[in-house]
């Protein structure tokens, strides 16, 4: 009988990927259909704003590995445009429907877009998030422009500057909140991050906002203007504002989806408006808000590289297996990111974290592990060149240990919970 | 709970020829309290999880305190400054970070990949000259024939030691690696000794470093000696001769053991010593199947800084704990099958060089060596067998390993 069974996965990049490999080893033998708006095979999108743009990587050459002889089938280039779920069936921009019994949604994020589209058109604009905005940009950056304005502190932008700095351009770096990765780790950590930018020689400007960027008769970016006055000359521009989740094509299908992501239960199932699973489908990746067992304030969603992996993997085994068999979802968040020499991991959650703690290393030496407590809880742990510890605070976090965690451990200084300084933001996640 | 007593038995040299029975009683937990006060960590998950948890140290060595001499200036001011001195400079493997970080970043911009590979063809030429050297022989002690002085000759070498020393080194080498012997290391008389030969080892090192620093070449030593880290700086005289010792007992203790196994067990399931002979490309699979299923270190000592739970144990602040490597590597909870030797096995995330910051720092060249060795001796011994099984064994419980391995062989291709 399972012979029979169609699969259809919209999103070909990392989730989408490991999802349709999963669904063949967890025994799905029928046809998988991987649907994907951009042109190309699925490729490891990490390397897109560190080797790419520093031209050490071809765009090109970062594809994902695969597994070979899965039998898969590819519509590339062509974006899904709606859900039938009446019909079982995927609507592309091509025209095309594609019939399924078992439909995997990881059809991700794409880069916010500067809230202009004027201005967003033109020329020397970029956003980061895709290999031909990566490709694009590294043009634009080989040409050795006189400044590069990256506006927004967060991964993606401080990992461009790094990038940028790395091939000795001039680099200046823009945000709203006081400190760079302020809405992730917090100004107190922040701080850390602002104070190795400058030493790298990057004009990072804290709290400040381009209020609007100016073209010249050809369309092509030459200055942006600054809140409060003020204009800086810049011929290229990176808009790094973070990622909206790509809900759009399930619009009036039944299914619940919105800006937030893609609603699940807690075994990836999507659920409909009335919350309960549709039968046969399932989310995973960065689109997927699911509830997580550590994170009680709610559903949330990660867009975290491992993450996609792993819930793919969680997804697939739900749609060919009895979805109960194997537990719900309940991996620990984690990240990575590398910018100049440093390296920063984390694991677990910092939303709504209330104090933060150095238990490894110092600040100073720009070496160390800082825990996150909320309400003497630990929830999360950041790492700077200090990665090799952070399994231990991760076993520590899913155990729900009291904050601060690991008391007495090798390189610990006097461990005092500080204010992590986290600016007013709206619920993450 | 398992007996209590099972980690004594795996110390006493009885049970040297196999302790695996007993590592398989001792994992009925994961972490197992032993009526010394002792936490033996058995089980590769509960291993995993520790290696990587910050509260458990390196710095579990007993201080050194030199014996009195009677000498009131010696007993009373230089050996105290003497013993002050090392116990605030031992080598990176009692050290925890921040100060072990840095002491490795330094070993690490010597001992380096091409460093290490450079080393293939030389490797091979003692290999072959070893063998030739017993071409008409029709037994051969495989350990001090072979094993023993390979990598030995191979250590000098890189630290750029005088090889005529190594008569020397030999003894102090087996003294001083008793500090990885929990009974021994307790021992007030072994302690003892183990200073006097630490006295002599660092005068002849420090003689050295100052011969490199006049005339530096392109040597490990010369390299530690004169070399200057961005980020570390300079490495100081003492930690620079604790670091010089260590490379050069680990290069004596360790590699002789991989070797040494690796042949006995090859001769004990022949079927892969034909195979080995006949397809040598699958020799760094033989290897790593050989690091988990015989490897050359079967445990470290660590101690607890802070209370540690660990599935349902918890290990009091200050208890001495024993990462037993050997039975992580034989744990059916992780391996199918452990017991087998099993070349072709597709996951063998053994823990035979340790694991997180105290990795082996010579585990690329140790692969080097046993491949060189084990491919040759597949190769050109004619119809080896073992002589006696078991073998007499060395009488460490952690680096343990054949004292000899006397096999009859028809002569040396």
């Amino acid at each position: 009988m399972a012979e029979a069974l169609r699969a259809v996965v919209v999103g070909a990049s990392l989730a989408g990927l490991r999802g349709a490999e999963a669904l063949r080893r967890e025994g799905h033998r029928g046809p998988i259909t991987l649907v994907g708006d951009e042109p190309h095979r699925p490729y490891d999108r990490p390397p897109l704003s560190k080797r790419v743009l520093s031209g050490e990587a071809r765009p090109e050459a970062i594809d994902l590995p695969g597994q070979a002889g899965l039998d898969l089938t590819w519509r590339l280039g062509s974006a899904a445009v709606g859900l039938d779920l009446p019909a079982r069936a995927v609507a592309l921009a091509t025209g095309e429907r594609l019939p399924f019994d078992r439909l995997l949604i990881a059809s991700g994020t794409r880069a916010r877009p500067w809230p202009n589209p004027a201005e967003a058109s033109l020329s020397g604009v970029f956003t980061l998030r895709n290999r031909d905005d990566a490709a694009a940009l590294r043009a634009a950056l080989a040409a050795k422009p006189a400044r590069v304005l990256i506006i927004g502190a967060g991964f993606i932008g401080c990992e461009a500057a790094a990038a940028c700095r790395s091939i000795g351009l001039s680099v200046t770096l823009v945000d709203p909140t006081p400190t760079p990765l302020a809405s992730v780790l917090g100004t107190r950590i922040g701080r850390v991050v602002a104070e190795m930018l400058r030493r790298e020689g990057v004009d990072y400007r804290p709290e400040t906002r381009v209020e609007a960027l100016e073209g010249d008769a050809a369309g092509r970016v030459r200055a942006a203007r600054l809140a409060g006055g003020g204009r800086l000359d810049a011929p290229v521009v990176v808009v790094a504002l973070g990622a909206l989740r790509n809900t759009e094509w399930l619009a009036g299908s039944g299914v619940a989806a919105d800006a937030g992501g893609v609603a699940c239960d807690g075994f990836c199932r999507v659920l409909d408006r009335a919350g309960r699973p549709v039968d046969g489908v399932a989310a995973a990746g960065d689109v997927a808000r699911f509830p997580h067992p550590l994170f009680p304030d709610g559903p949330v969603a990660f867009e975290h590289w491992g993450h996609a992996v792993e819930q793919a993997q969680h997804a697939a085994r739900t749609l060919v297996g009895p979805p109960e068999g194997h537990g719900a979802y309940a991996a620990m968040p984690a990240f990575w990111s590398s910018q100049f020499d440093l390296n920063i991991k984390s694991v677990g959650l910092t939303n709504g974290a209330d104090a933060v703690a150095v238990t490894q290393g110092s600040l100073a030496e720009r070496r160390f592990v800082a825990v996150y407590g909320r309400a003497g809880r630990t929830v999360a742990a950041v790492s700077f060149d200090s990665a090799r510890w952070l399994p231990a605070y991760a076993a520590r976090i899913a155990a729900g240990d009291a904050f601060p965690p690991i008391l007495g451990a090798t390189d610990q200084g006097r461990v005092a919970p500080m204010d992590p300084g986290f600016p007013q933001r709206p619920a993450r996640g | 709970m398992p007996d209590p007593t099972l980690f004594a038995a795996v110390k006493d040299p009885a049970h040297r020829p196999d302790p695996y029975p007993l590592y398989a009683r001792l994992r009925e937990s994961p972490v197992a309290l032993q009526d010394d006060g002792t936490y033996v960590v058995t089980t590769h998950a509960a291993l995993r999880a520790l290696v990587f948890d910050p509260r458990l140290s390196s710095e579990d060595l007993p201080d050194a305190t030199h014996p009195l001499t009677g000498n009131p200036f010696k007993d009373w001011i230089v050996n105290p400054i003497k013993d002050r001195i090392r116990s605030r400079h031992r080598p990176l493997i009692f050290r925890d970070p921040p100060d072990h970080d840095v002491l490795r970043r330094h070993v690490m911009r010597e001992f380096t990949a091409v460093r290490v590979n450079a080393m293939h063809a030389r490797v091979d030429a003692l290999v072959a000259d070893l063998l030739d050297r017993k071409r008409e022989a029709r037994q051969i002690d495989l350990v001090d024939d072979f094993s023993y002085p390979l990598p030995v000759t191979v250590i000098c070498e890189m630290l750029g030691v005088p090889p005529e020393d190594e008569a020397r080194f030999h003894s102090w080498a087996t003294q001083l690696a008793t500090a990885l012997e929990p009974d021994a290391r307790e021992d007030k008389e072994n302690r003892d000794k183990n200073i006097a030969t630490f006295d002599e080892i660092a005068a002849y090192m420090q003689d050295l470093i100052k011969e490199k620093r006049r005339h530096p070449v392109d040597d490990i030593l010369s390299g530690l000696a004169t070399g200057h880290d961005p980020q570390a700086g300079r490495m100081g005289d003492y930690d620079l001769i604790a670091t010089a010792i260590l490379l050069l007992i680990a290069g004596h203790e360790t590699t002789v053991n991989l070797i040494t196994n690796g042949m006995l067990t090859l001769l004990r399931f022949p079927e892969h010593l034909e195979r080995l002979r006949a397809d040598p490309e699958m020799a760094p699979r033989l290897i790593e199947e050989l690091l988990r299923y015989e490897p050359p270190v079967h445990f470290r000592t660590r101690k607890a800084l802070a209370a540690i739970r660990m599935d349902g144990t918890t290990i009091p602040e200050g208890a001495p704990v024993v990462l037993l490597f050997a039975s992580g590597n034989r744990d059916p909870a992780r391996f199918r099958d452990p017991d087998r030797f099993d070349p072709d096995r597709e996951d063998i995330q053994h823990f035979g060089f340790g694991g997180s910051l105290h990795f082996c720092v010579g585990a690329p060249l140790a692969r080097l060596e046993a491949e060189a060795a084990l491919v040759a001796l597949a190769r050109r011994l004619k119809n080896p067998r073992l002589i006696e099984n078991p073998p007499p064994y060395r009488p460490g419980a952690s680096l343990r390993g054949p004292q000899h391995l006397r096999l009859a062989i028809e002569g040396i291709a």
